[in-house]
């Protein structure tokens, strides 16, 4: 057995405009079982303005410890004051592990922090899991575009450090909410800490939908061949309930935008039913799309590789199948109604 | 104004195949490349220099011998000078272990006023360079960049994000990564293709005698990471082929999806 008294494991909780990311409670839903894996208490950090009552709303999802350091500086991300506040409170509570989403902001902050603490760090983990021999955090992650996958280990150094992929654990609320308190903490910077200063925030595609939350996509790729491709693939989401994604192929040729990619270098998404028409499966594709409960791959190239992932094939032409399934489908639901 | 490209030279991962058996790349016959992210940052320091002869240009990188090629490339496409980081003792370096030798051959430079590296490398994808080097110097870090402004000695870089993006103001020095929405990179030119290859020396080579590090803090022994294993991605179940003419796929595949209740009956 190990020595293990009050093994803390964080996660960085990022909230933007006051709301926590969805990664945050995807995090905590996976991190709640590395804490229960090595006997250790799990918390929140949070750094933001006015946040603590939706703060106390992370409990739901595990943590029992919940750090609050409320400040203005805090209010939206900045790369020098989140780094010094964090950097400041690892020093005083010694985490055995920190966990920050790997979003664009979770990017900048983790190799930052990381240095700034003389820790190591892994980038965008898509599993977690504890040696049960070591009770060393085993940190899984793609290389080499989705070809290969590493486990990463950080034996000698404190904290042990990962950036999480958004998309790839579900986030679950807890059976038996944890006996939670809330930690004020002290704020330990000033603005003269920051070297950049945000001018301005511009919002683009708002109305998008991010795909990572849709139950069901449609996806096209090079072998749509056409932009006009994708108001087809439009019509198959609308009739099956689902939303338009895209490979990078797709994306490169100017066809979709780079908010509905699909793959290593784009989302990873987890949907029900993800239907792949005109997509060849390069291996940086599959590893944004392979956790798909239920993958439908349409395409003219029967020795695709896709199709060595996809539960159904349809080979043959997009611009046949896909308007069959289109008169179908909806066929289909007049019946219903 | 001096400018310090950081660049890597990766296998080109379009073409890269993994051995099923033990799970490890295989690098025989896959070719070697300019990060390319790398490219639009040494683009961006090119378009500088294209403006103000002034401007000099350091690409820096640290690598096996072969590097050295990668530098000729950059050196082709219009820089001024090239430093290549090699040793045995630099081998197996994670991101931390890179960001310090090279913070350590930044120093040894001396002088400079902006950092530009790409975003990210397409082998290990870890986007961690960058950041951690401008920490270990001291410097601001902004990431993501998708246009820079240059005014006197600040810089306005827009800054991607998942729904728009920022824009960040920063003084110099400052370290920027760069990502392929910054600009399009230019071709090798012909002249500079043929002096950089007649001249034996274009690429200078520097070695641990010359950074002084200790053992403890540089590669495998530097790192704070280590790669327990790595194995090939699993394939998922068996496909069943739909047959027959279009429609007949269709009406199968909508069978099969109402069995499944992903549509309704």
């Amino acid at each position: 057995m190990h020595e293990v008294i009050n093994k803390k494991v964080w996660v960085f909780a990022e909230q933007r405009e006051g709301v926590f990311l969805p990664v945050v409670y995807e995090i905590l839903s996976e991190a709640r079982q590395i804490a229960d894996g090595i006997a250790g208490v799990l918390g929140a950090v949070v750094l933001g303005k006015d946040m603590q009552q939706q703060a106390l709303s992370l409990a739901d999802y595990g943590a029992e410890e919940i750090y609050v350091c409320d400040d203005e500086l805090f209010a939206h991300y900045q790369t020098d004051v989140y780094t010094k506040q964090l950097a400041a409170m690892i020093a005083q509570f010694t985490p055995e592990i920190v966990f920050i989403g790997a979003t664009h902001n979770g990017r900048d902050l983790g190799p930052r922090l990381a240095s700034r603490v003389d820790t190591g760090l892994t980038a965008d983990c898509t599993s977690l899991d504890v040696d049960e021999d070591s009770g060393q955090l085993l940190m899984t992650r793609p290389a080499f575009g989705g070809n290969l996958m590493a486990t990463i280990i950080c034996p000698a150094h404190h904290p042990q450090m990962a950036t999480v992929r958004p998309g790839v654990f579900k986030a679950e609320k807890c059976q038996a909410l944890p006996d939670s308190c809330l930690i004020e903490i002290a704020c330990a910077v000033d603005s003269g800490d920051r070297l950049t200063e945000i001018v301005r925030v511009v919002k683009e595609q708002a109305q998008e939908e991010d795909i990572r939350q849709a139950n069901i996509i449609v996806s096209g790729g090079r072998g749509m061949g056409k932009a006009e491709g994708f108001a087809l693939l439009q019509e198959l989401a609308d009739a099956i309930g689902g939303t338009v994604g895209a490979s990078r192929g797709a994306v490169d040729s100017g066809w979709i935008s780079a908010a509905l990619q699909v793959g290593q270098t784009g989302k990873t998404v987890q949907p029900e039913l993800y239907i792949a028409c005109g997509i060849s499966g390069a291996i940086q594709h599959l590893a944004g799309m392979s956790g798909a409960r239920t993958i439908i791959a349409i395409n003219k190239d029967k020795d695709a590789p896709i199709f060595k992932t996809a539960h159904y094939g349809l080979v043959g032409d997009v611009y046949q199948i896909i308007p069959e399934l289109i008169k179908q489908l909806n066929h289909s639901h007049n019946k219903t109604f | 104004m001096k400018i310090i490209v950081a660049i890597k030279q990766v296998p080109d991962t379009k073409d890269i195949k993994i051995d099923p058996q033990t799970g490890t790349m295989i690098r025989k016959g896959v070719p070697s490349i300019v990060n390319p992210d790398d490219k639009h940052a040494l683009e961006f320091a090119l378009s500088l220099k294209d403006s103000d002869p002034s401007v000099f240009i350091t690409v820096l990188s640290m690598g096996p011998p072969q590097a050295a090629d990668a530098l000729r490339e950059c050196l082709s496409m219009g820089a001024d000078e090239a430093i290549l980081l090699t040793d045995r003792q630099f081998g197996g370096a994670d991101t931390w272990a890179t960001a310090h030798t090279l913070a350590a051959a930044v120093r040894k430079i001396g002088v400079f006023d902006l950092i530009l590296c790409g975003q990210q490398a397409i082998d290990g994808d870890t986007a961690q360079v960058g950041p951690q080097l401008a920490d270990r110097l001291g410097i601001a870090q902004v990431t993501y960049a998708q246009d820079i402004k240059m005014e006197d000695d600040a810089l306005l870089v827009e800054r991607q994000m998942e729904d728009g993006y920022e824009v960040i103001g920063t003084r110099l020095p400052a370290l920027i990564t760069a990502t392929r929405k910054l600009n399009a990179p230019r071709y090798m030119n012909i002249p500079a293709i043929v002096r950089v290859m007649a001249e034996e020396d274009a690429v200078k080579v520097w070695s641990n005698d010359d950074l002084g590090l200790s053992p403890e803090e540089t590669g495998l022994k530097g790192s704070p990471t280590r790669v327990k294993r790595s194995f090939s991605p699993t394939p998922a179940s068996e496909v069943t082929f739909l047959e027959g003419l279009p429609y007949e796929q269709a009406a199968a595949l909508v069978n099969a999806l109402r069995s499944l209740n992903l549509v309704e009956k």
